[in-house]
């Protein structure tokens, strides 16, 4: 129970840092401070958020179905955490059921499956999801607020800390050939993509790749050869 | 379409996502093939979009400060080195070659 709470703060504190640069690149990309905060507090969902920023500061507003697109595939994991946070949770009201789901995201659901016993999982769960979420929010609002006073962002090489922190949270799923091979070939596909289709559109043609992939299950290493 | 259309319509989407997860009763997505098309593309979106942002302007393929960045940024990672520490290095490396070119 002990570690739970450790593993949760810890987990928390560490995922807070990542939203200084939530805030500076969402207002690099030209979103205002209430609309940065907005998209933490709501939105809650890191990959979602850099996605739809990562996006409109390529394409701009024009550029918004695929935006929209971008963030919510890059939400579809969180059905399946919804899924196996749903018995550690347990049975509650409607309002509970929504805390619960608003808070759902890797962190919460990867410190909750990390426990050993189902009191554990569940503390895990709520203190990692609602430690990020305060801390989230925090350091989204101080990101927003230095972006905004450093003006002109590409100077200090923001954009490219955007791609890096894209980089960041894609380096932990990494462990396997498959999502190695698929990760390759969305790139390839997105670099080909972009100087035919509009901007925001590669990205989303990118995700057929994962389709196929998984679809098939091509790339896998036999198990224990 | 303004700003705020984008943003309301992508919040409302992903926090139907998560609600779905908690309120659909397990089925679908537990199901081997479903689920690891749902990991995987997380992996190609955030790959994609990784390639846009390193080398994409506009419409225009371009090379600048941002590759040796990237490039940097996954030798860090690959030596365990704290996110905010490589995304704030990266943002060094391309600012510091910008400010010498």
């Amino acid at each position: 129970m002990r570690t739970a709470r450790r593993d949760g703060l810890a987990v928390g504190l560490a995922t807070a840092a990542y939203g200084i640069s939530f805030g500076a690149l969402s207002v690099a990309s030209g979103l205002d401070l209430w609309q940065t905060a907005f998209l933490s507090l709501v939105m809650f969902t890191g990959g979602s958020q850099f996605a739809l920023v990562g996006v409109i500061g390529a394409g701009g507003v024009a550029a918004g179905g695929s935006a929209i697109a971008a963030a919510a595939l890059l939400g579809v994991r969180n059905v399946v955490y919804g899924m196996r946070m749903r018995p550690v949770v347990g049975e509650h009201g409607l309002a509970h059921r929504i805390a619960a789901a608003w808070v759902t995201i890797d962190e919460s659901t990867a410190v909750a499956l990390a426990q050993s016993t189902e009191r554990a999982a569940r503390v895990g769960f709520w203190v990692t999801g609602i430690a990020i979420f305060v801390g989230w929010n925090l350091t989204t609002l101080a990101g927003a607020l230095i972006g905004d006073a450093l003006g002109d962002t590409r100077a200090y090489g923001l954009d490219a800390a955007a791609a890096a922190a894209f980089l960041g949270l894609l380096w932990p799923r990494l462990t396997k050939l498959q999502a190695g091979a698929t990760a390759v070939m969305a790139a390839v596909v997105a670099t080909i993509a972009t100087p035919v289709l509009a901007p925001g559109l590669p990205v989303l043609v990118a995700a057929i790749v994962a389709v196929a992939v998984g679809w098939f299950d091509l790339f896998r290493r036999r198990e224990g050869a | 379409m303004t700003a705020w259309h984008v943003i309301l319509l992508a919040s409302a989407a992903t926090l139907a996502l998560k609600l779905a997860g908690h309120l659909v009763p397990a089925g679908f997505l537990q199901r081997e093939r479903p689920a690891r098309i749902a990991d995987l593309l997380t992996v190609a979106l955030l790959a994609a979009l990784i390639a846009v942002q390193t080398l994409g302007a506009g419409q225009a393929l371009v090379v600048d400060a941002r590759v040796p960045a990237v490039i940097v940024a996954a030798a860090l990672y690959a030596v365990r080195t704290p996110f905010i520490v490589v995304v704030a290095v990266a943002a060094l490396v391309a600012a510091g070659i910008r400010f010498v070119a």
